[in-house]
């Protein structure tokens, strides 16, 4: 079994986010085909280090698929070709030798470019301050098991909150839209019973942030579900526009 | 000696009667002061969030690009509390106990008792929060037992419990950024402390992406800064981990305790090659329903399904028949260990020992292994390429989590006024090793129930004054040294890439002050380690500029800390001459190659005083005083 393959990177090289950018080539060889595809950026930057170049900036922390802080573009998918897989775990055994690899950033306009690969993603932080959470304070909580939930509903809320964040799901819409985000959320907290008090605020306010922040609407092209390295479903999206559509019902009490 | 300030009293009173003898600050006047809280995951967020809502002026910083990235969101298998709702006889007494032997009677007592106590409100708090936690079909929560505990007290939300944590946190936080209670400041590293007259007044910190300098002060600073495994640069920490914040703020005057106690987890996945960035840590809970072995002949070239069942040794339940796989985290290292270095060890390395899940998919049947592990199966079948349904993991030990940290008395505060450290940053409640599921009962208890009642108690004897002191020339100054050691960094120009100093550092550490340590090593480790760092600060290799965003500045500036803090944990390592935890000294132990304690001489927590890179720190002790356990040398056979 061959352990190593040569590849030609192709990557987005941009100083800052004022200033213009373009693709620069590397080649780049004998990459052990057990590497996760940011150890294979990793050896890449020693080696533009060594040559006295300034190493590509890319936004990685916990490498186990759970912080959703890395993520790129690989040949136009957001996370690469694998399903249901960020960047960090995505394994270099998933492509062939001699291919080339075009890897860019995020592209929304929800999303400015700190530099290179890096992008600003403080509009999540903004949408989530909006209404993204219960309003309990550290205290008031009544003893865990006085409200029951039933298996399906904890279930569903935990589908939902599996969300890591990593923003793939805009990159991956036409729209750049946020929907799959904002509706993951919205989901799981309007899911359970203590959700409940807040649930129409909630779907409101995260909404109306989302749209301030530039982020566009849902036309169900379903490409945020292929993308979402924890599958989250579309279906969150229904659930969002339906507690939507209650609040601005007008006959909605 | 250096004095904690534990209450008097009866154990279980002692918080109680603690949180009435304390001053209180008046609502109205709680917006005058303000507080630096340096950190975002479970400490950091849950204390941010909680003296937001007391109304208290806040403001929380983290290196990483949102809080939500901290890296409590990687912990996995759950979180202990004492609610007892399987009827099995748990009680805040038993968690207590538990956990204070667990830690090899290393630990403070009352703290540990108060960890316990409010255990079960943190419970509570993050139900309502919304946390998924698993459920039964009931509609009541579920339990499973975890890590060496023989009742079922471990609360879980599938195995990415300490994500679905952390987001009630961060979640309770951004209510409060909302609510204009607090101000965050992501992708901003602590760089330094300020020190005025013997109190901590605030911080110096960058901002990572346009590279500015800013001095914040503030009337307590909070460091909630996580531990400082990736000294050993493989570890299951987030690549950003560091000990940056807390060594800096020792090299300010707080003193650092305990630094040689590490755990190293035995459920990862063993390593593959020289590009390894990290290691990743398979859920612990995978212990509960798999089976740890070896082949009984050394250097064995079969795969796992030729090697018949007489053939195995299941080291674990033979040694330890009583707890069999589920002894605690160091022991179950140690063993996996000793077997590998007698070359019974499996996988290329030689390095790896088998845990089985096999039996368990046969009796309970695939769909419920699926739900109980199945993110972890996959994670394992990603990083591997193999399909653990089918063959057995493969596991190594790993650096996990850093019992060490921060000297802090029964309040949270450091020995320094003012400054007051929360969750792994401080040394307080595991002791020599932690248990499974209680590094998040820890981070919660600090930053929702204890840290914003002792914090008013601080504040109340002080006058607000965080907008006067700024002016102060000890600002100017910090800030000064902050961008003269950048400019220094990016000024060598030299051969050596960050991380090829940072991997040696790490091999080093893990050869010599690893699983296993003893007298010559250290000594060793202590010879080599000012070397590589004179070497570090001629030959470091970092390009760019200081006034961007500058990665590998970045991580110059903490692997630079790391050069300095590992000097520190060797020495404490060489001091602590007995065994205990997750602190193996070869020289002691007993007959059977178990952890032997020196209970007369050692029964103390080691708290390093600062004296200047490369002289001698000064060691303080706090003596341990046991009023309510006896202490016993550890038995899990």
């Amino acid at each position: 079994m061959i352990k190593k393959i040569n590849l030609t990177l192709k990557i987005w090289r941009q100083k800052s986010n004022t200033s213009p950018g373009k693709f620069e080539t590397y080649l780049t060889q004998g990459v052990d085909i057990d590497m996760s595809f940011l150890e294979m950026l990793d050896v890449v930057n020693e080696k533009l280090t060594k040559e006295g170049r300034e190493p590509v900036a890319f936004d990685h922390d916990c490498r186990e698929g759970i912080c959703g802080t890395c993520g790129a573009v690989v040949n136009g998918q957001p996370h690469g070709p694998v399903r249901g897989t960020t960047l960090c775990q995505l394994h270099m055994r998933n492509f062939k030798d001699g291919e080339t690899l075009v890897i860019e950033p995020w592209r929304a306009s929800g999303f400015p470019i700190n530099k290179d690969l890096s992008v600003d993603r403080s509009s999540f932080d903004r949408i989530m301050a909006s209404g993204g959470f219960i309003s309990v304070k550290t205290g008031q909580a009544p003893e865990a098991a006085t409200t029951p939930i039933p298996k399906k509903a904890a279930e569903l809320a935990m589908d939902a909150a599996q969300c890591i964040g990593c923003g793939a799901c805009v990159a991956a819409c036409p729209n750049g839209s946020a929907m799959l985000f904002v509706g993951a959320k919205v989901s799981h907290l309007n899911a359970l019973p203590q959700g409940q008090p807040e649930k129409e605020s909630r779907v409101l306010n995260m909404i109306s942030q989302m749209d301030k922040e530039h982020f566009g609407n849902c036309s169900n092209a379903y490409e945020c579900e292929a993308a979402c390295p924890k599958e989250i479903s579309v279906v969150h999206i229904a659930h969002m526009n339906k507690d939507y559509r209650e609040v601005c019902n007008p006959f909605h009490q | 000696m250096l004095e904690p300030k534990i209450p008097t009293g009866a154990l279980k009173d002692k918080w109680t009667n603690h949180k009435f003898n304390e001053k209180l600050v008046n609502p109205a006047n709680r917006r005058k002061y303000k507080i630096i809280v340096v950190g975002t995951g479970l400490a950091g967020a849950s204390a941010a969030a909680s003296l937001g809502e007391m109304g208290y002026h806040v403001e929380s910083f983290c290196f990483q690009d949102s809080p939500r990235r901290a890296h409590s969101i990687a912990a996995q298998g759950g979180i202990n509390a004492a609610k007892n709702y399987p009827n099995d006889g748990d009680d805040v007494r038993r968690l207590f106990y538990d956990t204070i032997k667990g830690g090899d009677f290393r630990s403070r007592e009352s703290n540990v008792y108060r960890l316990a106590e409010v255990s079960n409100s943190i419970i509570d708090q993050c139900v309502a929060q919304g946390v998924p936690f698993a459920r039964e079909y009931s509609g009541y929560l579920d339990n499973r037992s975890f890590g060496g505990a023989q009742v079922s007290r471990t609360f879980y939300a599938r195995g990415q419990t300490g994500q679905q944590l952390l987001l009630g946190a961060y979640q309770a936080l951004m209510k409060e950024v909302g609510r204009k209670n607090v101000v965050i400041h992501p992708r901003t590293e602590m760089l330094d402390l300020v020190v005025i007259d013997g109190v901590a007044r605030g911080i110096i910190v960058r901002n990572l992406i346009t590279g500015k300098i800013e001095s914040h002060a503030a009337d307590a600073v909070v460091l909630g800064t996580g531990g400082y495994g990736n000294v050993f640069y493989l570890s299951t920490n987030a690549k950003g981990s560091n000990v940056t914040a807390a060594w800096r703020a020792h090299k300010k005057g707080a003193f650092f305790a305990n630094p040689c106690y590490t755990q190293i987890h035995p459920t990862c996945i063993p390593v593959h090659g020289d590009y390894q960035s990290k290691l990743t840590l398979m859920s612990e809970s995978l212990r509960n329903d798999g089976r740890v072995w070896v082949p009984k002949k050394a250097k064995d070239p079969r795969p796992a399904h030729e090697i018949p069942e007489e053939e195995r040794d299941y080291f674990l339940e033979r040694k330890y028949p009583a707890f069999g796989n589920l002894v605690p985290r160091d022991i179950a290292s140690r063993n996996a260990k000793e077997q590998c270095d007698a070359g019974r060890g499996v996988g290329d390395t030689g390095m790896a020992v088998y845990l089985d899940l096999k039996d368990s998919i046969n009796s309970l049947g695939v769909e419920v292994i699926k739900e109980r592990y199945g993110n972890l199966f996959d994670m394992y079948a990603k990083i591997t390429g193999t399909d653990p349904y089918k063959t057995p993991m493969m596991i190594y030990p790993a650096v996990h989590y850093t019992m060490g940290g921060l000297w802090v008395d029964y309040n949270l505060m450091s020995n320094l006024p003012g400054l007051f450290v929360i969750g792994e940053a401080n040394f307080s409640d595991h002791g020599a090793n932690r248990l499974g599921a209680s590094a998040l009962m820890q981070g919660l208890a600090d930053g929702y129930f204890v840290l914003p009642y002792t914090i008013a108690n601080y504040l109340a004897q002080i006058k607000p004054d965080a907008k006067g002191i700024l002016s102060r020339p000890e600002f100017k100054q910090a800030e000064g040294e902050v961008s003269e050691k950048i400019k220094k960094l990016l000024s060598i120009k030299g051969k050596t890439t960050v991380d090829e100093f940072h991997r040696k550092l790490g091999g080093l550490l893990w050869e010599k002050c690893g699983m296993a340590r003893n007298e010559a090593g250290l000594k060793d480790a202590l010879r080599q380690i000012p070397e590589i760092r004179e070497q570090f600060w001629k030959d470091v290799c970092v390009l760019g500029s200081g006034e961007d965003f500058n990665q590998a500045l970045e991580r110059a500036g903490r692997v630079a800390d790391f050069l300095e803090f590992g000097e520190l944990m060797c020495l404490d390592a060489l001091e602590r001459r007995e065994s205990c935890g997750g602190h193996f000294r070869e020289e002691y132990q007993t007959p059977e190659g178990e952890a032997l304690r020196r209970d007369d001489l050692f029964s103390y927590v080691a708290a390093w005083e600062f004296k200047g890179v490369g002289e001698a720190p000064v060691m303080h002790k706090e003596e341990l005083k046991f009023e309510e356990v006896h202490l016993a040398q550890r038995s899990y056979k």
